[in-house]
């Protein structure tokens, strides 16, 4: 079994692709529909909130990577410790014990990098951890370990 | 299944055999409309029968109706004329009978495929004629065990048991079983989850073994007097072949029986919904009806109601007719609340049993509710602006299996207190922390009504009323003895509860405008309920230290919580009371059977349950 360190563990760099994808999908659609409506209908607001949508877009791509450098994940004694966000910063704090069940799940892009998201679902759903952008492999290994984890520290609902 | 691994059995249902149900229970499930039906259709059918009587058995009389049956449409209009016209009264009662016989059928085969069985491990159902389906639940996964009777149930003498675990619509219910019965499967279940099975076992097997008694099957005993005219008041379903009450019962005169029967029912129908036997005598929070009103006219809804009316007034006033359609139900369905809070508050009683909190309710209707010791992941007083010149609180709990929606159902099962002072507040969550109580009840009485610092609770900085204008000053948290308490809300005051050892995780967020104030909030997981235990704003570096002790403490508290098998640990002392406390007025005319009968203090005779 993998050993229980204290570091803080980071997330793939590459998973900054999956997120300016889907970002740029975002843009892409929002930008093209209040294209159509200028070109089409030609009011003139369409266009200033074409613009906004692409700035803030482009903001929000140009700070990707530190999104994701902020999201940080910690195997301690007892528990996983989650936390994420620059703007709105979020850290959790979940017991092994408390596992129902470890989801790993992939989407397209990340599946092409060879990335997949864990994620940890106790019996309370604000508990919300999900550990986006792991390479594939060490996807399976987390989860192993943190099932076997849970299994030594089994508590009660 | 050696004898002595079940002597505490209050009935014979929890024997790990497969049982039916009570016989009425198709009629109480789905009959009732049925003879609704034929009720009605028989109440308009009478006149007709009476000249159908006339035209059968005298067909020379005058015929009614005088246009002989040439027509299609009369089988419309008069079908039953019709039938007669035609010749054709041997089919249709036929035809009925063939109905009624299929509809027999139907109810004996459900009744018959209806079957349970408690083993040590699981409660299971089948049930189903032609789609069958076997539902079981874990013993040590019981989130809680409701006893309900509805109205037309009670006069039946019987009631709905059900028993709830984790997870959304899990719920297995055995509707119905006698009245008595599901008293005391109910305690048999909660018996066999404690955990205290193999414990309980032990103690009992020395106990039978050091008087020398010869027989630990309570079914060869002789019965004595004081039992058997218990089981002759429920003469009534031979839901239980081989129990040796049935055998007991058969034995007493008819007439005996006959009366008995209707005094025991009414008896039952009048019976508070606490048993005396399986709780403390009397409930520790008693509710007037007069505050049972007046809370539910000053709370949230009458402002709605008050919204309604001036909209239905003003619409009407001005000539609007549509505003009446439109409002009048949403008027109708709000007072149809209003009165359902009231009639479900009556009656209200919670009293500690050694298988966890007991809440009653219900007038007419009744049901009880048992959560077993380390289900309640979170609870919160709240108290309404308009409550607090009376001091009123209201009481919700967090507990597994209870679904989001706000059903009228599950929002009755998460209110523990519906209305009460700050006394019964403390009273109640003496009975839902019971490990806890002593040490949180000091920062109680500060958490519901105190502000600032003091009375044990951290203070939150002023600049935290940015965030928070009117209730900064009563935010703040304190913990004692694995329970996070969390004090928040001024015009809706409320102190939220968390025992550590069920929370599932802790959060702390930061904002961009908490961190513009040096603040931060903290948020405690807890299963899914109408407690939401939250910290909105408190010093940063505090929240900080605050979630590391929270987490660590969580952890502790999980690996060392024991309250889920409850029975393991409490009983052993409890078993040791038994013998000279318990029964005493029970067993000590029949002294030297006493060891045979076996019967824990909390668990009723089965004679004169309720």
């Amino acid at each position: 079994m993998h050993e229980i360190d204290a570091d803080w563990r980071r997330v793939s760099p590459k998973y900054v692709v999956v997120e300016v994808v889907g970002s740029l999908i975002g843009m892409v659609v929002f930008v093209g529909a209040a294209l159509v409506v200028f070109f089409l209908w030609q009011q003139q607001w369409a266009l200033w909130a074409a613009i906004a949508i692409a700035v803030a877009s482009i903001i929000g791509i140009a700070l990707e990577p530190r999104r994701v450098r902020s999201i940080q994940y910690r195997l301690r004694e007892d528990d996983l410790l989650f936390r994420r966000g620059i703007m709105f910063q979020r850290q959790v704090a979940v017991p092994y014990g408390r596992m129902q069940l470890v989801d790993i799940t992939r989407g397209p892009v990340a599946r092409a990098l060879g990335l997949a998201d864990l994620k940890f679902v106790t019996a309370a759903a604000a508990t919300a951890v999900t550990v986006p952008g792991l390479p594939m492999e060490e996807a399976d290994r987390l989860r192993d370990e943190l099932v076997a984890l849970a299994e030594t520290r089994r508590a009660g609902l | 299944m050696s004898a002595p691994a079940r002597p505490a059995a209050v009935t014979n249902l929890a024997d790990g055999e497969w049982h039916r149900l009570h016989p009425a229970s198709p009629l109480l499930r789905g009959g009732l409309v049925f003879i609704a039906v034929l009720g009605f259709v028989i109440a308009n059918l009478r006149e007709r029968a009476i000249d159908l009587f006339l035209v059968v058995f005298a067909p020379d009389a005058e015929r009614f109706g005088g246009n002989g049956g040439q027509s299609g449409d009369e089988w419309a209009n008069d079908p039953v004329g019709a039938i007669v016209m035609n010749g054709l009264v041997g089919w249709a009662l036929l035809g009925l009978v063939v109905l009624i016989i299929a509809v027999i059928v139907g109810f004996w085969l459900s009744w018959r495929m209806h079957t349970f069985r408690v083993t040590p491990e699981a409660v299971e159902v089948r049930s189903g004629i032609l789609f069958r389906s076997h539902r079981s639940a874990r013993l040590d996964r019981i989130q809680g065990i409701n006893v309900n009777r509805p109205l037309f149930a009670r006069l039946f003498g019987t009631a709905k048991l059900e028993v709830s675990v984790a997870g959304q619509s899990a719920n297995v219910q055995l509707s119905y079983l006698g009245s008595a019965l599901a008293d005391g499967l109910r305690a048999d279940v909660l018996r066999l989850a404690s955990g205290a099975r193999a414990e309980r076992a032990a103690t009992q097997a020395a106990a039978v073994n050091a008087p020398g008694a010869t027989s630990a099957d309570p079914s060869t005993q002789p019965t004595e007097p004081a039992q058997s005219a218990g089981p002759t008041h429920r003469a009534e379903p031979a839901e239980l072949p081989a129990a040796p009450s049935r055998s007991a019962a058969a034995g007493a005169p008819l007439t005996a029986r006959a009366g008995g029967l209707v005094t025991h029912r009414v008896d039952e129908f009048l019976a508070p919904e606490l048993d005396p036997d399986l709780a403390p005598p009397e409930s520790v929070v008693h509710l007037p009806l007069g505050r049972v009103i007046g809370s539910t006219l000053l709370g949230g809804s009458t402002i709605w109601a008050i919204v309604l009316v001036a909209i239905i007034v003003v619409g009407v006033t001005s000539g609007q007719p549509w505003v009446l359609f439109s409002f009048v139900p949403a008027a109708i369905g709000l007072v149809s609340y209003m009165w359902s809070r009231i009639t479900k508050s009556l009656r209200y009683s919670i009293a500690g049993t050694p298988d966890g909190v007991r809440i009653g309710h219900g007038l007419l209707s009744t049901g009880n509710q048992t959560i077993p010791p380390g289900r309640i992941h979170a609870i919160e007083a709240t108290q309404w602006v308009f409550w607090r010149p009376f001091g009123w609180w209201s009481v919700r709990i967090n507990v597994a299996g209870q679904s989001v929606s706000a059903s009228n159902e599950a929002a009755q099962r998460t209110l523990v207190l519906p209305v009460g002072t700050a006394a019964d507040v403390h009273r109640v969550l003496g009975l839902l922390l019971p490990d806890a109580a002593a040490e949180v009840a000091p920062f109680v009485s500060a958490g519901l009504t105190g502000r600032g610092e003091g009375g044990g609770y951290s203070s939150t900085p002023r600049r935290a009323a940015w965030l928070r204008p009117f209730s900064w000053r009563r935010i703040g948290w304190a913990a004692a003895a694995g329970v996070a308490l969390i004090r928040s809300g001024a015009l809706l005051r409320s102190l939220t509860l968390v025992p550590l050892a069920r929370m599932q995780s802790v959060a702390v967020s930061v904002g961009p405008v908490d961190r513009a104030l040096d603040l931060a909030g903290i948020r405690l997981h807890t299963v899914t309920g109408p407690v939401n235990a939250m910290l909105p704003v408190v010093d940063r570096s505090e929240a900080m230290r605050l979630f590391e002790r929270l987490s660590e403490e969580a952890v502790e508290r999980a690996a060392s919580d024991t309250t889920h098998h409850w029975g393991v640990a409490a009983r052993a002392d409890e078993t040791t009371g038994a013998a000279e406390a318990g029964h005493a007025a029970d067993t000590a005319p029949a002294a030297p059977e006493a060891p045979n009968r076996e019967r824990p203090t909390d668990e009723p005779p089965e004679g004169p349950v309720r």
